[in-house]
């Protein structure tokens, strides 16, 4: 009997769980950025103008 | 008595140090690359020498090779929820905020590793005990510790007022810590089908060595994996804890601009 199946499922699970939290992380990170720096511009130009 | 009340506050200076999110998004940013890249060539480099390089056992076979997911998924289901205690202690004992943050970024991770390592444990049992699952010691602890996981995160959800569900939540932490001991001894203090630990820490590793470098190579990647999307996601909670309070704090100008009543709606702003 092959186990390749059990193998090929159990590397596939783990890569794919890897693939998935990494880029769900990166992406959230970047659109916390992106959003962050939007908020933070208006206020550092505000802050720059009442000086 | 004077002594530990002293060494308790040294100890809370030194984790509120990095407390001030500012100086925790500067570290993050230095140390991400530090543990992306190493963790995905390392991870790599693991997985293409156990699946195609390392030797075939010769009871299992090529079954043996589920061990270089397997059991680095295992660890990190371990060392995962140790850090979501320490986490909790540091809510608790010093009312650390990055560590509610942290406690909350870490449960799904080591939710989902923990459920990587009980089917990948599964996919290894069929062949090799006939079955998927059985009610063994090992197994059983593992699986109460993913629900530990589960229940930690519907409870620091669970509340509208944030403090309220990191404090549970952080009871819940420190108490199912309870499970890790079990889970390292279960193969000791019970006849379990699960085989005993191959790896301690005082004794010489009971298989060979073309199998324990793969393995070890594997385990050091997922580890900083594991820390890579830990540190991603924290960092990008602090942020959106800054957004939050930022667009909280415009609302209330604008309010207080037309005579209106400040909005009080700081939920996670503890941070920012």
């Amino acid at each position: 009997m092959t186990h390749l199946p059990y193998i090929a499922t159990a590397y596939g699970m783990t890569i794919g769980l890897a693939v998935l939290l990494g880029t769900t992380a990166a992406l959230r990170l970047r659109r916390a950025r992106a959003r962050l720096a939007a908020i933070d511009r208006p206020a550092r130009a505000g802050r720059r103008e009442d000086q | 008595m004077n002594a530990t009340h002293s060494l308790v506050a040294r100890t809370g200076t030194f984790f509120h140090r990095y407390a001030n999110p500012g100086r925790f998004l500067r570290l993050g940013a230095r140390l991400q690359p530090w543990l992306t890249w190493p963790a995905v060539a390392l991870s790599v480099t693991g997985i293409v020498w156990g699946l195609f390089f390392s030797p075939a056992d010769w009871q299992q076979g090529d079954s043996v090779r589920i061990m270089y997911v397997h059991v680095p998924a295992a660890w990190l289901a371990s060392s995962g929820y140790a850090g979501l205690a320490v986490c909790s202690l540091l809510s608790l004992v010093w009312r650390h905020p990055l560590a509610d943050l942290a406690a909350v970024e870490i449960g799904p991770v080591g939710a989902a590793i923990t459920a990587v390592c009980l089917a990948t444990g599964s996919l290894w049992g069929k062949p090799m005990w006939g079955t998927w699952w059985v009610w063994d010691a090992r197994l059983t602890s593992v699986l109460v510790l993913f629900f530990l996981y589960l229940g930690h995160i519907a409870l620091i959800r669970a509340f509208d007022e944030p403090q309220r569900g990191y404090r549970a939540a952080a009871i819940l932490g420190l108490a199912g810590a309870v499970d890790l001991p079990i889970i390292k001894f279960s193969v000791q203090w019970w006849n379990t089908l699960h085989q005993p630990d191959s790896i301690t820490l005082t004794g010489a590793p009971t298989m060979s060595t073309a199998m324990l470098w793969p393995l070890l190579v594997c385990t050091l990647g997922f580890t900083l994996g594991f820390a890579a999307i830990v540190v991603a996601r924290l960092r990008a909670a602090v942020m959106e804890s800054r957004i939050r309070a930022a667009l909280s704090a415009r609302r209330g100008r604008g309010h207080a601009a037309t005579g209106g009543a400040q909005d009080s709606d700081v939920r996670g702003g503890a941070v920012a």
